[in-house]
């Protein structure tokens, strides 16, 4: 990992945290809860588990913080706990069919958008913040899981392609064929609130 | 001239294009195709403000009540460790 990922200050609180400061710790903890509480709602979907998830992960680290080397971010390495833990709990939500973000994915032709049409050039001032929230929490929640573990790590929570594959145990490859899917089919989705008014597709030909 | 990029190749150099990821022949390549192809400048242009949408998502502000189980979870684990 590069230097510059690096906040020099939170070397120093991680490395009090790992000799015993329990205030260094809640200053890690309070640093990241918001994300890792957004990332656990984005993955399992449901209050209640993210909630797990969150307690899970931050007790999971405290207990393991002996062995967090020092080579990749600590919020690198908290988000990996926090996705296998969201993992383990959609594993027990035995009505969920699609929890594997291993699965092999049809590479076929999804990578063809569908609608093409022009937006404003900031089409999200056409929405309140609550509304721009909705829409896009429900298009990200309606990507299949290795699509969206994918999407959440590197485009909500701004993770590198080599960290969100070291998050998820994924090849680059992988999380860079699954980006692009990820990233096509929510434009595509996101088409129909943002797209131009009165700008039919193909109407600019 | 090297010959332009199908739309398919285009699409598949996206995610490195616009993650300016990619190296400067490939680039002017695929810039070549965004000025001949207006259907890929959309899909370019509209995946671009996705991505710049999400990534200016606000985090899910975490529910005070959550926060406080979270700090009494803790607590009690690290009362158990220093016993």
């Amino acid at each position: 990992m590069p230097a510059i990922s690096q906040i020099p200050d939170e070397t120093a609180v991680v490395l009090q945290a790992r000799e015993g400061d329990a205030k260094a710790f809640s200053e890690l903890v309070r640093r990241y809860e918001g994300k890792i509480f957004r990332l656990a709602m984005h993955i399992t979907q449901n209050r209640e588990d993210a909630e797990d998830v969150l307690q899970e992960t931050f007790l999971k680290a405290y207990e393991h913080l002996d062995q967090f080397q020092g080579n990749s971010k600590f919020y690198t390495w908290i988000v990996r706990i926090a996705v296998n833990q969201a993992l383990m709990k959609l594993r027990k939500r035995k009505t969920d069919k699609t929890v594997s973000i291993d699965e092999t994915i049809d590479t076929g032709e999804d990578t063809v958008a569908r609608e093409i049409a022009a937006w404003d050039e900031n089409p999200e001032q056409r929405y309140s913040r609550e509304e721009m929230n909705k829409i896009l929490s429900s298009a990200v929640d309606s990507l299949a899981p290795p699509y969206r573990a994918v999407f959440v790590l590197r485009d909500v929570e701004d993770l590198s392609t080599e960290e969100t594959a070291e998050a998820l145990n994924l090849s680059i490859p992988a999380v860079k064929s699954r980006l692009l899917r990820a990233r096509l089919q929510l434009r595509d989705k996101l088409t129909r609130f943002f797209k131009r008014k009165g700008d039919d597709a193909f109407a600019y030909l | 001239m090297t010959p332009l990029l199908t739309c398919k190749e285009f699409l598949q150099e996206l995610t490195d294009y616009l993650d300016e990821n990619v190296d400067a022949e490939i680039r002017a390549r695929l810039e070549q195709h965004i000025l001949e192809c207006p259907n890929c400048w959309v899909v370019c242009d509209t995946t671009k403000k996705t991505i710049r949408i999400y990534k200016g998502m606000e985090p899910h502000p975490i529910p005070a009540d959550v926060e406080s189980r979270l700090m009494e979870a803790l607590e009690k684990k690290i009362a158990a460790r220093t016993k």
